[in-house]
């Protein structure tokens, strides 16, 4: 389609072509490795392990996320961090105040993560790169504040925050509650990698990469960049929610304190390392997140964050296009 | 030859092994070593709080010098979790499932205890002497395994009003609180006093974290006809309420304020030296600025401490105070326990302290505790702002049983 004449030969054409080039029996062997390695985990790794794990993917659904609409949609979102702790919100008020069940939550916080994405998208119409930035930024320092006022302090706990339990294994499954956490999370974020990766091979997909790098011949096109900037925005807070709602039974606890504007920074960064616009990227960038911290932590105790500072520059500077681009030039040179 | 006698060896050391295994088989005790886990925000909005963490550092290297504990020497393993709860449950599952300590110690912050107070619990490794002020660490019933040691704030109310109630029995009294667990503590604290009274006696009125100002509050106690004052808020509101008090005229009896927000440099500068001068708050350490502890035995103690393994820490941070006195606390406990590390053995020395007195608490405070109090901390001494300093007054006053 001429739609993706205008992007950079290097971003999606590559993918595609390699996603082409492969006959139906290749990939179904590629599907069966991914379960296999996705599954390993339960029976490798004890409790401790397997629950930083699911973290990890739990960060990299997040930063899937806000892939989408910054990675894919070039709007620069500094304010995941918001979608992420109304989602975790959501599922946890309706698990500790009406023992709903994990899976019932999960629509509902969807549901009111993508309306708000939606309706901060309007704003973001006429917002433009730092200003934007700025103005997501602006909800993720707002809403810890938001969470403990008085009005809905009901519900959301106030400062003391909510705690919820970890759903059990169903019956019959041998699963230890933490095991059945990671399966649950793994079912879920799977679901949401392969139907973004769906997307952003579709003409949609096409379309938001366009409205990204060409604004103007994208329009010229025909395409509504107001309604695709929008709902980009309202799949990614959608996405980002998801997480949140995952994160919130898997540490059993909601705080106001537990989404400071920290995290939403950790997601950009988990998005920057991983690969801008890589679906695949996005999963490394939630290991990063996750792991690098505790890797920092662990070489320096006085100053964390000096090591993590250089840790992340040495990264830009030897992957300045993430692991994603890493894999891409391997994979190139892999082909010739 | 030589192997056959190594193959001897191997096999004693194998018969053996067991045996030692069996005589200690909670995680984190060996016939030489005790690890004691603890996360503390090195990093974050509360990271000055950092320095307990590496006092207690010194702290354990000091001991292990001086020949450990029971013949064990102690490994303190310490965490940064950034103050953000979802980072201590991490931070906790890792010392407990990977690094396998006995217990944790003094971890850091409300908001991240609470986080992980019911995996402590479901696993039943002491989760002891917190960090925090919250009254619900003394809830003996419902989290037996999870202990706080300083006063909680709700201590320290009833500690004011028993005061009130001996100079002025018939006080209209005005509370401020922030509306949050904080706060209702001292509510909670005030009730305890006055019981049936409450009603009558006391005024309340809140206000939110997030308000800009509290001047409103202010003035509607003024006008209800109060004329003492409790002010339990955090820093900023304080500062504004003392100023406001001063400002529209109000001059009450007493003016008890929370010892949260008596910092010199963050509240009553801001506020106005001379505007808070009388008013009246509550210690249970000492004061290392303070110079009527020069020559105190105990303060002493802390400064050949610091001066031996903290050369370069500052000596004004009331912190490393805090810090010796509660490692002092843990180690009159695990000496107590006599070589047996059992987490209940432990659980059961940390609940029968009696009267222990660590080197930085003002005297006539002791630690005590018993399977029914897991308020290890319920004394306290008044002191009153000169404006210039604090100025400690009255003998120690003990919070009630409830």
């Amino acid at each position: 389609m001429s739609a993706s004449k205008g992007l950079p030969a290097d971003i999606a054409i590559p993918e595609s072509t390699a996603r082409v080039g492969t006959p139906a029996w290749q990939r179904a062997v590629w599907v069966v490795l991914g379960i296999a390695v996705a599954a390993a985990p339960i029976f490798v790794l004890e409790s401790f392990h397997l629950f930083q794990l699911t973290m990890a993917v739990i960060m990299a659904l997040a930063v899937l996320g806000l892939n989408i609409v910054t990675g894919y949609n070039g709007q620069i979102s500094l304010g995941h961090g918001a979608f992420f702790a109304v989602g975790a919100y959501c599922t946890a008020i309706f698990m500790s105040h009406y023992d709903w069940s994990f899976w019932a939550t999960l629509p509902i916080s969807a549901a009111v993560c993508a309306a708000l994405g939606f309706a901060i998208g309007f704003p973001a119409l006429r917002l433009a790169g730092h200003y934007l930035a700025l103005t997501t930024f602006s909800l993720a320092v707002a809403v810890p504040q938001i969470l403990k006022h008085k009005s809905i302090e009901d519900w959301t706990g106030g400062v003391q925050g909510l705690f919820l339990v970890k759903p059990d294994a169903p019956a019959g499954l041998p699963l230890s509650a933490d095991q059945w956490m990671y399966v649950v999370t793994v079912i879920v974020a799977g679901a949401c990698f392969l139907l973004v990766s769906n997307l952003i091979r579709s003409r949609i997909g096409r379309a938001l990469m366009a409205t990204r790098d060409h604004p103007t011949a994208a329009e010229a096109m025909g395409m509504d960049i107001g309604s695709l900037k929008t709902r980009a925005f309202a799949v990614s807070a959608m996405i980002t929610g998801i997480a949140g709602s995952l994160s919130a039974v898997a540490i059993e606890f909601v705080a106001p304190d537990s989404f400071s504007f920290g995290v939403s920074i950790s997601l950009f960064v988990g998005m920057v390392v991983g690969g801008v616009a890589s679906v695949l990227g996005s999963l490394f960038g939630g290991l990063f997140v996750l792991f690098v911290p505790n890797i920092a932590e662990a070489i320096s105790k006085a100053a964390p964050g000096v090591i993590y500072g250089v840790i992340l520059i040495a990264f830009l500077f030897l992957l300045p296009d993430g692991f994603a681009g890493l894999l891409r030039r391997v994979a190139a040179r892999l082909r010739r | 030859m030589l192997t056959r006698r190594h193959l001897l060896a191997a096999g004693a050391a194998t018969l053996a092994a067991p045996a030692i295994g069996r005589a200690q088989d909670t995680p984190g005790v060996t016939a030489t070593e005790i690890r004691i886990g603890n996360t503390m925000p090195y990093s974050g909005p509360a990271s000055a709080y950092g320095v307990i963490g590496r006092s207690h550092e010194a702290f354990f290297k000091m001991v292990n010098e001086q020949g450990g504990i029971a013949g064990r020497k102690i490994t303190f393993i310490t965490y940064d979790d950034g103050y953000s709860p979802p980072k201590t449950v991490e931070q906790t599952r890792r010392l407990v499932e990977q690094d396998k300590v006995a217990f944790t110690f003094n971890q850091l912050g409300t908001a991240a205890n609470s986080a992980i107070l019911r995996y402590m619990n479901q696993r039943k490794v002491p989760h002891i002497f917190l960090s925090t002020g919250a009254d619900k660490w003394g809830n003996y019933q419902d989290t037996p395994w999870t202990i706080g040691w300083q006063p909680s704030y709700r201590t320290e109310a009833q500690i004011y009003m028993k005061h009130l109630l001996a100079e002025r029995p018939n006080a209209k009294i005005g509370l401020l609180f922030q509306n949050d667990d904080f706060g209702k503590d001292y509510v909670a604290g005030v009730r305890d006093i006055l019981g049936p009274r409450y009603e009558q006696m006391v005024r309340a009125v809140s206000h939110e974290a997030t308000d800009p100002t509290i001047d409103s509050q202010v003035v509607s106690l003024q006008q209800g006809g109060c004329d003492v004052m409790l002010t339990a808020t955090t820093p900023k509101f304080a500062a504004q309420a003392i100023r406001r008090v001063f400002d529209v005229g109000w001059r009450p009896a007493f003016h008890y304020l929370t010892n949260v927000s008596i910092s010199v440099g963050t509240v009553m500068e801001p506020a106005g030296p001379e505007k808070g001068v009388g008013i009246i708050t509550s210690a249970y350490l000492k004061d290392p600025t303070d110079p009527a502890w020069d020559n105190d035995p105990g303060m002493k103690e802390w400064r050949a401490f610091m001066a031996k393994y903290i050369p370069n820490g500052d000596m004004k941070d009331g912190s490393y105070p805090f810090a010796f006195g509660i490692a002092q606390t843990l180690m009159h406990v695990l000496d107590k326990c006599r070589g047996d590390f059992s987490r209940e053995t432990i659980m059961r020395q940390v609940a029968d302290i009696r009267d222990f007195i660590p080197a930085t608490l003002i005297p006539g405070i002791k630690v005590a505790t018993s399977p029914t109090n897991f308020h290890p901390i319920r004394q306290m001494q008044l002191q009153r702002w000169t404006g210039s300093t604090w100025q400690r007054f009255g003998s120690v006053i003990e919070g009630a049983n409830v």
